[in-house]
């Protein structure tokens, strides 16, 4: 800035650089260090509070009540989980190639789920099913549609549907082909700490998978 | 001659020359040499406008403005949000700071006639801008939703009843209730974010009056040619920072080491609008106001010498009757602005104590004062002083100090 001033004052310059040149910069460098370390903490603050962090610790849910075929809904830092108790038969059309065939990432090989879920069922007991309920579309909530056909056509064999643009989801999260969303839905870390009752937001004890690893929620 | 080598520079300032402005009102700008440090506060002031507005935004990021909320969501910024106790503690002592600089500034002005013939409308700016600091600072102070806080709200709001008529009806209006409430935390709020993008409108506007005639200085005598100047840069920017620094470094001991310095500890107490807490006090930048509203026994009088007190300010162009600027060159004007400095300091004092005994009457001989030394000690000793001879120009009065070194551009030659 000082430069257009006097900079014809400035001397002769030595080779290199002279003594005044070394100053600006040196001066300049330190009042940016200054401003970053200004500037950070008011950017910081808008980060999530100590509160907001410490809301996102893990909760039980107790399943003992959740009959087949139902879903419950909790929140887990501020986002909808999807827990739901899957029937025999529905356990069954997962595995059936007649639908799978119409999914776009049946085997979930994008990193939507912790190492401990991905296989066919995406979760640890396979009549437990717990999910993110974020369409991975532009993050609308999946309306739960467990029954096969109806209005989604002969052949819906049941799942989510999302109404904003479409996106439809089988009963284990697995988006299909041709619809908008990109990814099947995230399974968030959780584990069982006895029978009936699910951890959600901590691993089972021998994982380390993070969850800010996933593809996108 | 080009303000910048840099092409994207030149091609923007050919179509919009906000380049050339700058540089004409802050690089070429001529600046009397002989400006003191005294002369540092405007530009201080203008820092500390910068640094409440960018921290109120990110408080206001964090902050619940709703009567059941706002006591625990300022105690969360202290507590939970990153850096918050750090951004409420520059935004809570810069209020004090500011109000500081801007004192220190406005006295300035008093002591060198900075507001004489033609800064009469630079003058009546500023004192625009005390009043709406006043009023920012107000209420950003009810904000908190502390004891001390609602019981402010309440005693200043009141003041507005004492207008015959319809005083009840404006109270009430003010609150948007029968008693400050949500309603008028709300407002507050919205006002507190809104009025200091007014003080940024209007010191512009002080900004371009202060430009149009250029800085006074300690002699108070014109400019009369080149000898007399230096440009602002480097020299005046150089000496800003300087004294930035070193107002930062105090007000970083008091941010750091002493943040409650100045706080009211009623004010960690939640409002509790059954209980009055046993003494109500402004802050302290308003206590001198304060002590002059309790001074006078009559509730109406009480209220119009508070609001004369700061409104007789933008008279004083006028009833300062003598022609010499510069206290530097006033025999009895100099003895008699600096009790009226004293006269603040007591006044301040006084509105920090109960009203009971000798504050009582301090407090109305110091009233009196205030209105005397305005009313009639302005005005008659611009008549019977008789002022020093004033030197015939800046240059060389300032050469003559120095002790008569040769006369030219040696003073203008000095390494910035």
């Amino acid at each position: 800035m000082a430069d257009s001033a006097h900079s014809h004052t400035a001397g002769a310059h030595a080779p290199g650089g002279s003594r005044r040149d070394f100053l600006v910069i040196a001066g300049n460098a330190l009042l940016g260090v200054g401003a970053a370390c200004t500037v950070w903490p008011l950017i910081t603050s808008m980060n999530p509070a100590r509160d907001v962090l410490a809301a996102g610790a893990p909760i039980d849910v107790d399943l003992s009540s959740l009959q087949p075929g139902q879903q419950v809904l909790v929140i887990w830092r501020s986002r909808p989980i999807f827990i739901v108790h899957r029937t025999p038969a529905e356990l069954t059309k997962l595995q059936s190639s007649a639908d799978t065939g119409l999914l776009r990432d049946p085997n979930s090989d994008v990193l939507q789920q912790p190492p401990y879920a991905t296989n066919w069922h995406r979760s640890i007991k396979p009549e437990y099913l717990v999910l993110v309920g974020i369409c991975t579309h532009l993050g609308c909530i999946p309306e739960f549609t467990p029954q096969p056909g109806g209005s989604l056509g002969p052949a819906w064999p049941g799942g989510y549907f999302c109404p904003c643009h479409g996106s439809r989801y089988d009963l284990s999260g697995r988006v299909f082909s041709g619809v908008p969303a990109p990814y099947n839905l995230p399974v968030p870390p959780h584990h069982f700490i006895n029978d009936t009752t699910v951890r959600i937001g901590e691993n089972p004890p021998n994982s380390t998978f993070d969850f800010d690893s996933i593809e996108q929620i | 001659m080009a303000v910048s080598q840099n092409k994207l520079v030149q091609w923007i300032d050919r179509r919009l020359p906000v380049f050339t402005y700058l540089d004409h009102e802050l690089n070429e700008y001529p600046t009397p040499k002989n400006l003191n440090y005294w002369w540092n506060f405007g530009s201080l002031a203008g820092v500390m406008l910068v640094i409440m507005i960018a921290t109120g935004i990110f408080l206001a990021m964090q902050y619940d403005p709703n009567a059941g909320d706002a006591f625990q969501s300022v105690e969360r910024i202290m507590r939970e949000v990153n850096y918050g106790w750090l951004i409420r503690y520059i935004h809570m002592n810069g209020a004090s700071f500011f109000f500081i600089v801007v004192y220190i500034h406005l006295f300035r002005g008093l002591y060198y006639g900075s507001y004489k013939a033609p800064r009469e409308l630079l003058w009546m700016l500023g004192v625009v801008i005390v009043l709406l600091m006043m009023a920012t600072a107000f209420m950003g102070y009810v904000l908190p939703w502390g004891q001390m806080s609602f019981w402010g709200a309440t005693v200043i709001t009141n003041l507005f009843s004492a207008i015959p008529g319809v005083g009840k009806d404006i109270v009430t209006w003010l609150w948007g209730g029968f008693a400050v409430g949500n309603p008028t935390l709300n407002r507050f709020f919205a006002l507190h974010y809104l009025l200091p993008f007014v003080i940024l409108g209007v010191v512009i506007l002080h900004i371009l009056a202060l430009h149009q005639h250029g800085s006074n200085n300690p002699l108070g005598i014109d400019r009369k040619g080149p000898q007399d100047s230096v440009p602002f840069h480097p020299y005046y920017t150089y000496k800003d920072m300087f004294g930035l620094s070193v107002f930062l470094i105090v007000f970083a001991i008091v941010v750091f080491y002493f943040p409650n310095l100045l706080a009211e500890p009623q004010n960690y107490i939640p409002a509790n609008p059954m209980q009055t807490p046993p003494e109500i006090v402004p802050d302290w930048y308003l206590l001198s106001f304060y002590a002059i509203l309790r001074s006078i026994p009559n509730k109406l009088l009480g209220v119009c010498a508070l609001f004369g007190a700061i409104f007789i300010l933008f008279l004083v162009p006028w009833l300062d009757t003598s022609k010499v600027r510069s206290a530097y060159f006033r025999p009895v004007y100099k003895w008699v602005f600096w009790l009226l400095v004293i006269d603040a300091f007591v006044l301040g004092d006084v509105g920090a104590h109960r009203p009971e005994g000798w504050w009582i009457v301090i407090g109305r001989i110091g009233t009196f004062y205030y209105f005397f030394h305005f009313i009639v000690l302005m005005p008659f000793i611009g008549w019977f002083e008789r002022p020093l001879p004033l030197p015939p120009s800046i240059a060389e009065a300032v050469l003559k100090k120095r002790g008569g070194a040769p006369v030219g551009a040696a003073a203008t030659r000095a390494k910035p």
